[in-house]
């Protein structure tokens, strides 16, 4: 397998002697791989096992590959990989501002340094000004753009979706989900799509991997 | 664990080293006691006595450096019960409990089982002046001696009092009482048994019913219990249904019975202090209507003491403390009605001028009787009386039908 | 594999033994206790003389003309107590469940959580007297009473009062259970479809919601059942006294000066564990018979009506119960400021500040002492309880329903059946008569309740929240401290105000493990409540209520203060 870009080496997640999940795929920096299925089939699991989150109740085996470094066995926290969910998940007793200043990595230090960044996210995605916005009062489409915004700013190597547009109205579907692709494209982030919408797959413009029942 | 084990028994062979306070040479008990804190276990039920007892720790801490802690209790067998415990668990030495104020049937218990420090009342200074052949209660406490375990600090006698405003003549004998109660049911109650004073009103009847006056002095079983009693029991018979409540619930204890006659739930009550009806009206508790009387039979008296337990952690100071409270200062100061009120355990004859002065000019309350109306104190029976009594008192009466 | 959490502080190496601490700290020490008053039950306690085992203790208690009495009484008022307690409350979800009116219900019960049993008592005993403000209120124009009349309604015989003092208090607390067992039940879809089925909502909640609602407050009902067949302050106050409630009796025996009734008042605490568990047993083989009996109804198909009346008697239940609380404090406020107040009149002669006064100097230092117990054993209380939550998300340790049962020991365990025994231990190892001691037997009570409290809120929580927060590079500690506790913080705060309620209210704990030297609110209220001057009862119960609202207050105000600008809190 290839040096950079996610790898999944036969990864296998089965609940109750029940197989959900079989997948051994390769996605390349900036590529999109959608991973599609009726609901229960269990495709949020395959996001959970490369987060590293997924519950005892499932039994999981495989290796999960992120830019030659194997991050099966790492905690979260160190896998530098990130995910949107449906609900955008904005910490409600953080400031828009704050909440971006959690995504931001450690790394970047100086309070001066950090605002700025900050505020040069938030221009980003046209939301000048909402550092110290409460995140409740935003719309759906700004609440998806900050959640977006607070994870590239984590600097992930990876990018995982659990079905992060259906929550949306189709006008500010288009919108966010093109932002998000550009972005991932831009920044060379290999991106791994669960949903079980076809608009989103074909948004997405990648290969299909469908979940068998 | 192993830790704590070890540090307790440092701390209690530390203890170990120092020895018992000897009551006979003051001189050392007073140096000891300085810089002590005494915790004085008694009764918390009456502001009247807590301003009182704080009065006193101010006293002794200017004159001797002694602190007084008060632990106010709800009954002084919270205080025994403690002592108990700590025997129980070995703790001989250090006791919470350095001094309790207690008499008769806590008095007598403790005793029995060895829970007492002393004898040391007769050592201290103040003792020359207390009135023992005048108060022979000051040493006989329900007629079991003192044995120098315990120090007398008031004298206590049964009076009843009334509301003026409801009834002209209260009953001054038992008959008159269940005559009254008769025409006017729901106006009279007593604490109940086994509270302290309620076994009192009982005792203060039987001596009025019994037959033979002398058996009383000796223990209850070498008596026919039964002929002594026999007019007693009927007595109470009679009354029961007129009582407050027609005797299904009491009073616990005799400060409620001042809340029920300010409720005017009540007429007569019995009590233990010749001038707490005073004390209520001037603390805005009791109508001033409220005035004090005297049965014909004349009335049970006693004394109220502080003892010391065995494992005291303050022997010492206790002992000053107790000291103080027996002196004239501080037993004019109880017996002025307008901070007490209590009698003193002293003979005012064997005082310099300058201290049965301060006797002589305290003014009666507006409910107290004046010495020469209070009458002679009637003697008490032999404990076991008491005991007998409260029993056959639950079976009969204990129950509500 | 579970998110696995980097374990490198001594804290976190701490983490997967706090459930087992936990349940060490509430187990052990009943335990201890009840062994310490099994053997003088039994007749051994040597320094009281009792050197061999034998059944005297047992043959002298069921000697006392009382015992059946008593023991009848403490098993029907508990019984009726909780029953009606519960009543109460299932009427009040099912006929107003959903409502604005629900909301305002639930706002006006919760405070009444923070008033301690004995200053509601207090109040309530005030109120209903025959000489009490009830009656004064109507006399002498309306009832012609120019003095009380004797009618036996404190203390009386069947323990109605006491069971209404009991009432008063248990329904804001069984309330509060069952608004946090709906919140985790799909209530809503359940009432919509019982109704569009044609079932009436009142009915329909019963049918589908309560049987649920009650498998998850069933242990507080456990609880409640316990304390109220072993409740002493209240009972003192509105129970009866010919003969008292076996409780009552078993301190009466204790603090006998004959010594040797310590025997028959230790067989008398294992008669009412006895008695306590007997009742819950009955309960819970009533349980089963309501079941059927429900069952049935359900399979009657029968609609139901009455909507309207449930409401009505719902409400003015509600209303009842929490006017008596509220009006027997306004009573006690009068009273502390009174000068002399006979029957009849409405209001005292006149005011005075002097009880006030006279105490101040004596109250703050009593506060000081209260405040600072029951800080420190919350404050142990919390970690514990966060300790045992936070273990149990990351080292996947869930609770079987068998853990939950011990958490209710020291709730369901009377309190006199075992303290005793543990004031022997604690005198044996040293650790007694200061705050230490008193702090340590505090944590054994608020414990329970503030794991109850917090549970729930803590294992609600989303748990994406945390796993964004680790996707964004925050480690296992950084989730809780910076996202989870945050994000908790009203129940965190609504825990930490129930757990200092209970402190306060502790009595016999206090008393026992302090030695007399350490004063709280309530030994002082209790000792001051013997002497019987409504005055002084007054400003220290009323000081005891304002002393335990305080962190009520503190859990409503600054949240609001906080998310002022947060939605997302607002209605945590």
């Amino acid at each position: 397998m290839p040096d950079t870009g996610l790898s999944l080496e036969s990864v296998v997640i089965r609940q109750d002697g029940r197989t959900l999940v079989d997948i051994s795929d390769h996605i390349a920096p900036g590529e999109v791989l959608t991973v599609m299925g009726p609901s229960g089939s269990g495709k949020s699991t395959l996001l959970s096992y490369v987060i590293g989150t997924l519950s005892d109740d499932f039994a999981a085996s495989g290796r999960v590959i992120l830019n030659g470094r194997d991050i099966t066995d790492l905690a979260p926290e160190q896998r530098r990989v990130g995910i949107l969910f449906q609900d955008e998940l904005l910490f409600p007793h953080l400031s828009v501002g704050e909440n971006l200043a959690f995504g931001l990595r450690a790394t970047v230090k100086g309070r001066a340094e950090r605002k700025s960044q900050i505020e040069a996210a938030l221009d980003d995605i046209g939301l000048n000004g909402f550092a110290s916005r409460d995140p409740e009062t935003l719309s759906g489409g700004q609440k998806a753009r900050v959640a977006l915004m607070r994870m590239l700013l984590s600097g992930p190597q990876a990018l995982l979706l659990d079905e992060p547009f259906s929550r949306l109205d189709t006008e500010r579907r288009d919108q966010v989900r093109s932002l998000v692709f550009d972005r991932a494209r831009a920044k060379g982030l290999p991106v791994l799509l669960v949903t079980h919408d076809h608009a989103d797959a074909e948004a997405a413009g990648g290969r299909v991997h469908r979940l068998s029942d | 664990m192993r830790t704590l084990f070890a540090a307790t028994l440092a701390t209690f062979t530390a203890f170990a080293a120092t020895a018992e306070p000897d009551p006979t040479n003051w001189d050392a008990v007073t140096d000891e006691a300085r810089g002590q804190t005494v915790y004085w276990n008694a009764w918390g039920g009456s502001d009247t006595i807590n301003s009182f007892i704080d009065w006193i720790g101010m006293r002794v801490n200017e004159e001797y450096g002694v602190t007084l802690e008060h632990v106010k209790l709800s009954d002084t067998a919270e205080a025994v019960s403690r002592v108990v415990a700590e025997k129980t668990a070995g703790k001989d030495e250090g006791g919470a409990v350095d001094m309790i104020w207690l008499n008769g049937e806590n008095f007598a218990a403790m005793k029995r089982q060895d829970l007492l420090f002393g004898p040391w009342v007769e050592a201290t200074p103040s003792w020359a002046n207390v009135d023992v052949a005048g108060k022979p209660a000051v040493i006989s406490d329900f007629t079991v001696p003192t044995d120098g375990l315990e120090a007398p600090w008031g004298m206590a006698q049964v009076v009843f009092y009334y509301d003026t405003a409801r009834l002209e003549t209260p009953p001054k004998t038992m008959a008159d009482l269940a005559a009254w109660a008769a025409e006017n049911p729901g106006r009279f109650t007593y604490p109940q048994p086994p509270n302290f004073l309620g076994g009192t009103f009982l005792k203060q009847a039987l001596i009025e019913f019994v037959p033979d006056a002398s058996v009383l002095q000796s223990p209850v079983d070498e008596a026919d219990y039964d002929a002594a009693t026999k007019d007693l029991w009927a007595f109470m018979e009679d009354l029961t249904p007129n009582l407050w409540r027609s005797g299904r619930a009491y009073p616990q204890n005799e400060s409620r019975q001042i809340q029920l006659m300010a409720d005017g739930e009540i007429d007569v009550a019995i009590s233990f202090n010749p001038n707490e009806a005073s004390n209520a009206i001037a603390n805005l508790e009791l109508q001033d209507s409220v005035r004090t009387y005297v049965m014909d039979a004349g009335s049970i008296g006693n004394a109220s003491f502080v003892a010391i337990p065995y494992n005291a952690n303050a022997k010492a100071g206790a002992m000053v403390v107790a000291n103080f409270i027996m002196s004239p200062e501080a037993q004019a100061m109880m017996q002025d009605p307008e901070v007490w009120g209590l009698s003193t355990v002293l003979d005012l004859n064997k005082l310099s001028d300058e201290d049965r002065m301060r006797f002589d000019s305290l003014e009666l309350g507006i409910a107290t009787l004046p010495p020469a109306e209070l009458g002679a104190t009637l003697s008490e029976p032999h404990p076991s009386w008491m005991v007998k009594l409260e029993e056959d008192w639950t079976d009969r009466f204990g129950v509500a039908q | 594999m579970a998110a696995t959490c980097e374990s490198h502080s001594a804290r976190a190496r701490f983490l997967p033994w706090a459930p087992l601490l936990t349940v060490a700290i509430m187990v052990g020490p009943v335990a201890a206790g009840v062994l310490g008053t099994l053997t003088p039950a039994f007749g051994f306690l040597p320094a009281l003389g009792g050197h061999s085992l034998n059944l005297q203790a047992f043959a002298m208690l069921f000697d006392w003309p009382g015992i059946t009495r008593a023991s009848i009484l403490s098993v029907t008022t508990g019984f009726v107590a909780t029953c009606l307690s519960l009543l109460v409350v299932s009427m009040i979800c099912a006929a107003w469940s959903g409502s604005r009116a629900f909301r305002v219900i639930e706002r006006a019960l919760s405070p009444l959580l923070s008033v301690p049993h004995a200053a509601a008592a207090f109040g309530l005993a005030f109120l209903i007297a025959p000489s009490g403000w009830v009656a004064r209120a109507g006399s002498p124009w309306l009832t012609g009473w120019d003095t009380p009349p004797d009618i036996l309604i404190l203390q009386d015989p069947y323990g109605v009062s006491l069971i209404a003092g009991l009432v008063v208090k248990e329904v804001p607390f069984l309330l509060l259970m069952t608004l946090a067992a709906l919140s985790q039940i799909r209530t809503v879809q359940a009432r919509q479809t019982a109704m569009a089925l044609g079932y009436s909502p009142v009915s329909g909640w019963f049918k589908t919601v309560f049987p649920r609602v009650y498998a998850q407050i069933r242990l507080p009902v456990y609880a409640v059942l316990a304390f109220s067949m072993t409740v002493i302050d209240v009972a003192l106050i509105l129970g009866p006294t010919t003969p008292p409630t076996l409780a009552v009796q078993i301190l009466r025996w204790m603090n006998d000066p004959d010594l040797s009734l310590r025997f028959v008042a230790s067989a008398a605490a294992v008669w009412q564990l006895l008695l306590v568990i007997g009742a819950l047993l009955i309960w819970r083989v009533g349980e089963y018979s309501v079941a059927r009996i429900g069952r049935r109804w359900v399979m009657s198909g029968h609609r139901g009506g009455a909507t309207r009346s449930v409401r009505v008697l719902s409400l003015s239940a509600a209303g009842l119960s929490a006017s008596a609380v509220v009006f027997g404090l306004l009573g006690l406020f009068i009273w502390s400021i009174a000068g002399f107040w006979s029957f009849p009149d409405f209001l005292p002669q006149g005011f005075s500040t002097r009880t006030w006064m006279r105490h101040s100097m004596a109250l703050w230092p009593t506060i000081s002492e209260t405040l600072i117990i029951a800080s420190v054993s919350t404050l142990i209380a919390l970690l514990f309880t966060l300790a045992c939550l936070e273990a149990e998300e990351r080292h996947g340790l869930k609770p079987s329903t068998r853990a939950l049962w011990l958490l209710y020991v020291p709730l369901i365990v009377p309190q006199i059946a075992f303290l005793t025994g543990l004031q022997t231990l604690a005198i044996f190892t040293g650790v007694d008569g200061n705050r230490t001691a008193v702090i340590a037997m505090h944590i054994i009570f608020v414990l329970p309740y503030v794991f109850l409290s917090l549970a729930d809120p803590f294992r609600a929580w989303d748990a994406r929240y945390g796993y964004v927060a680790r996707a964004l590079g925050a480690s296992c500690d950084g989730v809780l401290w910076r996202v989870r506790l945050p994000m908790l913080l009203r129940p965190i705060l609504t825990a930490a105000a129930v757990g200092f309620a209970v402190s306060i209210g502790q009595f016999l704990p206090t008393l026992l493990a302090g030695a007399g030297r350490v004063q709280t609110l309530t030994t002082e209220a209790v000792a001051l409540a013997s002497g019987g001057d409504r005055r002084v009862i007054s400003v220290y119960a009323l000081t005891q209520t304002a002393v335990a609202f305080l962190p009520f207050a503190i859990a409503l105000i600054l949240p609001a203060i906080l998310w002022r600008n947060r939605k997302g809190l607002r209605h945590a």
